[in-house]
């Protein structure tokens, strides 16, 4: 893993070679090309596999890729089952697992070597390459604003716009707070998509940061007998940053679909 | 780092995301999970079926087991009554027979005592004419004397 592969020296200059996007355009008419490339090819992963299983599910015997798929599907389907009892809406699930597997194999792209797919997009020609769509400010926040717009709509279908609005004003001080009401119902409310977005890109973002500078350490130091000591250093923190990382993932992806069915089942609810 | 056009591009991808997983992962799995769910219960509830028609069945094993050993009892007891029926039956014919067999010797006996008797009462007039042809040392016409040789025959 050398460093500042391609943008002259430096570590701030590798590190911010390495969180730039590809893009066409600027400005809000930034188009993040590689997010967007990462998030469809993991997506068509999903696809591809999904389609592969489906031709040849078994009820009786299920294989063992079947019985891993099961399992996360019911795994799925009980945490819906604790906020949805009785099951009436069936987007829930879906949108549940699509959550779960597209955001777990989106921060995985976090495990792959930090220069590795970089370096292989620089020998075809393409400059800059973010390989993490999670680590993508615009990725988590459209996944959070899907479900916000998902929490408003069904909010109004079940409550009503009436009762909607009503939340607004008589929650959660009573009716003689309304200005009040207003504003902590509206704060409440925002800080719900945007915590979701930020919770998820922050992880990543700030694991995605500490592999870049512990693939500094063999690489900004390379020249002289300090690689000796740096190289294997690099080896174990990668290592030990890798396992634990391998959970963090996990688990912004456990809690992005958990909130997400919890959010929404809040909408689902009458009594506020 | 900044909020861009990407973010509609993601969102519009995260639709189509969640439309594709629901069309070709959760809605087949889901689907064959609810099969076997269904099948499960329905062999269970078969099962149960099974159990409860072997119970009607060994009760009426049972009872068509008691009804055939009365039955089977109803048979001996009726083939022992016939049994006596037919000895006793048999005792009579037996006994019958016997006093048949006793009598018609009885009869053979007589008969043979009478002729016995016929014989010795026709020696006995024979003898008698000898004896009275010697005594009178002429012929005696038996055939002047008959009525009353029939008269000494007879009081023999």
């Amino acid at each position: 893993m050398s460093a500042a592969e391609g943008s002259g020296s430096g570590t701030v200059a590798y590190i911010q070679h390495h969180l730039t996007n590809l893009h066409v355009g600027e400005g809000f008419w930034q188009l993040n090309i590689d997010t967007l490339f990462f998030s469809a090819l993991l997506g068509a992963l999903i696809i591809f596999a999904a389609r592969s299983l489906g031709k040849r599910l078994e009820a009786g015997t299920p294989g063992g890729f079947q019985n891993f798929v099961e399992s996360v599907l019911e795994f799925v389907d009980e945490q819906v089952n604790d906020s949805f009892p009785s099951r009436d809406n069936k987007l829930i699930a879906p949108l549940a697992l699509t959550i779960l597997v597209w955001v777990w194999l989106m921060n995985f792209m976090d495990l792959i070597p930090v220069d590795l797919l970089p370096a292989i997009a620089h020998s075809i020609g393409i400059e800059y390459l973010k390989v993490v769509p999670t680590t993508d400010l615009n990725t988590t926040l459209a996944l959070a604003l899907t479900v916000f717009a998902l929490t408003v709509y069904y909010n109004i279908r079940i409550k009503g716009l009436g009762g909607y609005l009503k939340m607004f004003l008589f929650h959660p001080f009573g009716k003689f707070m309304i200005p009040v009401n207003i504003v902590m119902t509206a704060i409440e409310e925002l800080a719900k998509p945007i915590s979701l977005a930020l919770r998820l890109f922050g992880n990543m973002f700030a694991g995605e940061l500490v592999f870049l500078l512990i693939a500094l350490l063999g690489g900004a130091t390379a020249i002289g007998a300090g690689l000796l000591i740096f190289f294997p250093l690099q080896v174990v923190l990668d290592l030990a940053w890798l396992m634990f990382h391998i959970l963090i993932i996990t688990l912004q992806a456990f809690i992005f679909m958990v909130l997400t069915i919890v959010y929404l089942g809040m909408a689902h609810t009458e009594d506020h | 780092m900044n909020i861009t056009v990407t973010l509609i591009a993601q969102i519009i991808a995260f639709v189509i995301m969640v439309w594709l997983v629901n069309k070709f992962l959760w809605g087949p799995v889901s689907s064959i999970l609810e099969a076997r769910r269904k099948k499960i219960a329905e062999g269970l509830s078969a099962s149960e079926r099974g159990k409860h028609e072997l119970k009607l069945a060994e009760e009426r094993a049972t009872e068509i087991l008691k009804e055939s050993k009365e039955k089977a009892a109803e048979i001996v007891a009726q083939a022992q009554s016939r049994h006596n029926e037919i000895l006793d039956e048999a005792k009579e014919n037996a006994r019958a027979e016997a006093d048949r067999i006793i009598d018609a010797g009885r009869a053979e006996v007589e008969q043979e005592l009478n002729r016995a008797k016929e014989d010795l009462r026709a020696q006995v007039a024979r003898l008698s004419v000898t004896g009275a042809e010697r005594v009178l040392k002429r012929e005696v016409d038996a055939k002047a004397h008959e009525s009353a040789l029939d008269d000494l025959a007879a009081q023999i």
